[in-house]
């Protein structure tokens, strides 16, 4: 008996990375400690968060338990799946707060742009490796249509944040690939030659948060009062922090959507700078780890997917604690493992699935 | 030409150059957090800790709704109410207690509060009681230094001065809850709702909310720990809602609404002319003033749980058979379409049958009309005209007509919730019947749908608010216009007065010498037809057409109103304009089970018409006295 317990568990614990496990569940349980002062002590919020949390555990099993070359083959419909919904949100989605980001497929609302987070990296990463070994400019060429048509789409929904995760993901994969240096600073360079074009065609809102970023007291009411909030709450939190559900800017209801994308206000303040160095290392570590993996992994396919999940990681942690403390314009990006939010949850232990099943599979496959 | 080992060689060295990056970039977060916690923690510890600057929200004044003539049906006072931040108090029990030593506090005051605090957040400001006397104020002014987390504030509240009377047309206000929330967010208005408690939930309330709520001003303000302003940095004003002059003529609306005495029903008056609606009833109503401090769960329940559903606003939710008061548009169709000509008559013989079937289709009067032509058919209601025109005409040529009319889609009037009611043709019955559970026999379209819909019954179903468009736009000749309940907006700072839908909205494809032949007929009925008892000897020509739509099929037997269970009577309609040539005011009038159109509807719109066109002495309805003066309504 003991023995039949001893091997399932080895069967079920296979595929998955410990390291890199343990990291993730230190962040979740510093989320969800968070998350029960965030949102007034309720119990039914910290629930539905556990919830999220097993069933992103399951899909996290699952998807390490997949090689990485089955997990290519899944790339190209997805993919298409993922552009399809996009188009279907263009046409048909639900507007919320203005903006067109659902999709209601009967059951439940979805957010296509969510699917696409994971499908353009594994697209990309599944046709450079086809091309493996004699990759030239005009797979570049093509793996920048790939990357514009679900960019573009996002864009005008209009979610200028995502679209510019999404790209910035897509980028990565490039990056990683080999893309020439020179190309690359061209393109930083058209870029900032695009920008007065591109402010043109922004929408009023999305003009009001970078103006508000460069002087928050312009809107105190509107834009500018997520900004000088945060500020305030973590700034007042000192070194050591006012202590777990005792944040006053938190409680008395300063914060605004301080259970979703500020939350890290509400961490700084009540756990001050060294709950958030702490924190700091926590995502470190996490990175490290999914840098080694990436290092160590054995095919292309594997080393894109796996360096661009681990950028993405890295990205959403550095853009969501720049943007609460002021460092970045205001764009919606929930900060990963410990945001409130079941659907973000999912697709970040997916994420990790990858990382783990590039781990677990790196010998199986010798070049 | 492949070197696998180099390649995971520039592989590894972009991977560290990132890695490096990423460093540097988590290095910079912390820096900015030494900056923050470290170095500035002492600014930012005196604005959150002890002086804290809090921008305070300033409601605006919400604009007063009048009648047509200025008559105030809706208003805002100020008065004072006692709250309490829940989060702020250690024992809430033992304050309450204590407080209504001071001040009166009743148990449906604590049972509201105890409602409000299940609804609401920790940290949320909630009245334990509203309209506080001045001596209450001054009493509990003394004691307040025993009470942290309790305060005195000013609020703006609504009354009703009409109370039941138009309460379907202006609605009331009620506090905001999570639904409104996102109908605010939808808006991307959610700033300007930062210091709301309360807004518009049915009616012209709601429909205008955006009008009548005004822009919010703040104020910055040092508060000290405890959460109290101490002084004022900068304030920027509020600027007051829109007034709101509606179309209803008040004192009409209330000889109508009396007209119907306890029975349930609908009534919907426009002036054809210009698409105001002159009075809109809905039998019976509900008193709004109950729902301005949150409404009490006994009367709530005593609205919600009675058979008659006050609550229901029967001109845009009530969908009825037009039973016969379709006749004079589908003589219109016929007109229009060449199907027939004025004089064409038929011979009935008291029943309609189709060919090659023994069911026969009856007509009211056993042995029949004899010989009928279009006028008479409209002035005696003859059934077997109707019966033989529906079968010679295509059910989707009649459809498409009546839609111009206003049927089968919304009129548009400007409160929300209405009803597109039923216009069968054969592509509403195929989506009606789309469903798994039926077959292809239910969704084809039958001879004999046709000829159920020839006399308003079958499929068809009208709101009264469709059918007064319909009569008010035969009224005007074929000009129709966007039913309104309001008829300006009007803006007090600038004085300027927004007129709504002033202009008509479509000509209807009849031609007017056929219009007038219709017209003529609609004459016939209210003098020597189904209308004319209830219009005998009035002082003015009016027109009409009474229906009566079926609650309950009596299968082959003659229907008696005495045989049958009340609420299985038959529903009476009538519809009307007045005077005849120049029509002022046109109407329908739908009596819930009330049996005959001309017996039950008939003499309300009688009643209607002799108090709009003639002025007839009774007395219309007296408004509630508000409990304190009105603010000042300038700005």
């Amino acid at each position: 008996m003991v023995e039949f317990l001893t091997r399932a568990w080895e069967a079920l614990t296979r595929r998955i990375d410990n390291f890199l496990f343990g990291c993730a569940l230190a962040l979740v349980g510093v989320g969800l400690v968070t998350l029960f002062s965030a949102s007034d002590q309720s119990v039914a919020r910290v629930t539905t968060q556990l919830f999220s949390f097993g069933f992103a555990l399951v899909l996290m099993w699952v998807v390490a338990n997949i090689p990485p070359q089955t997990l290519a083959r899944a790339a190209v419909p997805l993919y298409v799946l993922g552009v399809l919904l996009l188009v279907g949100v263009a046409l048909f989605g639900v507007v919320v707060n203005g903006s067109r980001r659902w999709l209601n497929i009967g059951v439940a609302r979805i957010q296509p742009s969510e699917l696409m987070k994971i499908a353009l990296p594994l697209m990309l990463a599944w046709y450079f490796q086809k091309f493996e070994g004699r990759i030239n400019w005009k797979d570049f060429a093509v793996a920048a249509v790939l990357i514009v048509v679900p960019v573009y789409l996002i864009k005008r929904q209009p979610d200028l944040g995502t679209a510019l995760l999404i790209a910035a993901s897509g980028c990565y994969v490039l990056y990683l690939a080999g893309l020439s240096w020179k190309v690359m600073v061209g393109l930083v360079v058209a870029a900032g030659a695009a920008g007065p074009y591109v402010w043109a065609h922004l929408h009023d809102y999305q003009r009001e948060r970078i103006l508000t970023f460069i002087d928050p007291t312009r809107d105190p009411l509107g834009a500018g009062y997520h900004s000088t909030q945060a500020s305030i709450a973590i700034g007042s939190g000192g070194v050591i922090g006012k202590g777990w559900l005792n944040g006053t800017q938190t409680h008395l209801d300063f914060l605004p959507e301080r259970h979703t994308d500020f939350i890290f206000a509400v961490f700084g303040e009540e756990f001050g700078l060294i709950g958030n160095g702490l924190l700091l290392v926590l995502y470190l570590l996490l990175i490290g780890r999914a840098m080694m993996i990436t290092a160590n992994a054995s095919t292309l396919f594997a080393r894109l997917m796996a360096g661009a999940v681990t950028l993405m990681f890295f990205t959403y942690a550095f853009v969501n604690m720049g943007m609460v403390s002021g460092l970045l314009p205001v764009v919606g990006v929930p900060l990963p493992l410990i945001s409130y939010g079941g659907t973000a949850l999912v697709s970040l232990f997916i994420g990790l699935g990858i990382l783990m099943s590039v781990q677990a599979h790196r010998k199986l496959i010798t070049t | 030409m492949r070197n696998p080992e180099r390649e995971l060689f520039l592989f590894r060295r972009r991977l560290a150059f990132v890695a490096v990056l990423a460093l540097l970039a988590f290095a910079g977060l912390f820096a900015r957090f030494c900056y923050l916690q470290v170095f500035q923690h002492g600014h930012y510890a005196t604005l959150a800790e002890s002086n804290r600057i809090a921008i305070v929200p300033i409601v605006p004044n919400r604009g007063v709704i009048t009648d047509r003539n200025g008559i105030v049906l809706a208003q805002s006072y100020s008065a004072y109410t006692l709250e309490l931040t829940p989060a702020k108090i250690a024992n809430l029990d033992a304050t309450i207690e204590a407080l209504a030593e001071i001040v009166d506090v009743q148990p449906r005051d604590r049972k509201r509060f105890r409602k409000l605090m299940d609804e609401s957040k920790n940290f949320e400001t909630l009245p334990l009681r509203t309209r506080l006397s001045d001596e209450e104020v001054a009493r509990f002014a003394v004691n307040r230094y025993r009470f942290p987390g309790v305060e005195i504030k000013a609020r703006l509240f609504r009354q009703y001065p009409y109370g039941e009377v138009a309460a379907h047309v202006v609605g009331y206000i009620g506090r905001i809850n999570d639904h409104d929330v996102e109908r605010i967010a939808k808006w991307d208005d959610a700033a300007n709702y930062k210091g709301s408690d309360y807004m518009g939930k049915v009616g012209v309330e709601l429909s205008y909310e955006r009008e009548l709520h005004g822009t919010t001003g703040w104020e910055q303000v040092e508060v000290d720990a405890g959460g109290r302003a101490v002084r004022t940095l900068s304030r920027t004003p509020p600027s007051s809602g829109n007034n709101l002059r509606l179309s209803i003529d008040i004192k009409l609306q209330g000889i109508a609404e009396a007209a119907f005495g306890d029975r349930r029903g609908a009534l919907v008056a426009i002036d054809p002319a210009s698409g105001d609606i002159l009075a809109f009833v809905s039998r019976p109503a509900f008193d709004p003033n109950l729902f301005v401090d949150g409404i009490d769960s006994a009367n709530w329940a005593a609205l919600n749980e009675s058979p008659d559903k006050p609550m229901l606003n029967r001109p845009l939710r009530g969908a009825y058979p037009p039973g016969s008061t379709i006749k004079p548009f589908l003589a219109l169709a016929a007109l229009t379409s060449g199907k027939r000509t004025p004089q064409q008559s038929i011979s009935d013989p008291g029943f309609y049958q189709l060919p090659g079937s023994s069911y026969r289709f009856r007509d009211d009067k056993p042995g029949g009309h004899g010989s009928v032509d279009m006028y008479k058919s409209i002035v005696v209601s003859c059934d077997t005209y109707y019966y033989t025109l529906a079968g010679e005409t295509d059910i989707d040529d009649t459809a498409r007509f009546l839609a111009q009319l206003g049927f089968g889609h919304e009129t548009g009037v400007d409160i929300e919730g209405e009803l597109t009611g039923t216009l069968p043709s054969r592509e509403w019955k195929r989506t009606r019947f789309a469903g798994k559970n039926y077959r292809d026999e239910h969704r084809k379209w039958y001879l004999g749908d046709s000829i159920s819909a020839g006399i308003g019954q079958g499929y068809n179903a009208f709101t009264p608010m469709q059918q007064a468009q319909a009569i008010a736009t035969i009224a005007n000749n074929g000009v129709a216009f966007v039913p309104h309940l309001v008829k300006s907006v009007i803006n007090l700072k600038t004085g300027e007065e927004r007129a709504i839908a002033a202009q008509p909205s479509h000509t209807i494809s009849a031609k007017p010498e056929s219009i007038a032949v219709i017209r003529n007929a609609l004459v016939g009925v209210n003098k020597e037809g189904t209308g004319a008892t209830a219009f005998a000897g009035s002082k003015y020509v009016s027109a009409g057409k009474t229906g009566t739509a079926q609650v309950y099929s009596l299968k082959g037997e003659k229907y008696s109103a005495s045989k049958v269970d009340e609420r299985l009577r038959d529903h009476a309609w009538f519809v009307a304009y007045a005077p005849a040539d120049h029509p002022r005011i046109a109407l329908s009038v739908l009596v819930e089970n009330g049996g005959f159109g001309a017996q039950a509807a008939a003499p309300v719109a009688r009643k209607v018409f002799d108090y709009f066109l003639l002025g007839a002495a009774e007395a219309g309805p007296a408004p509630i006295p508000a409990a304190k003066e009105p603010e000042d309504e300038s700005d």
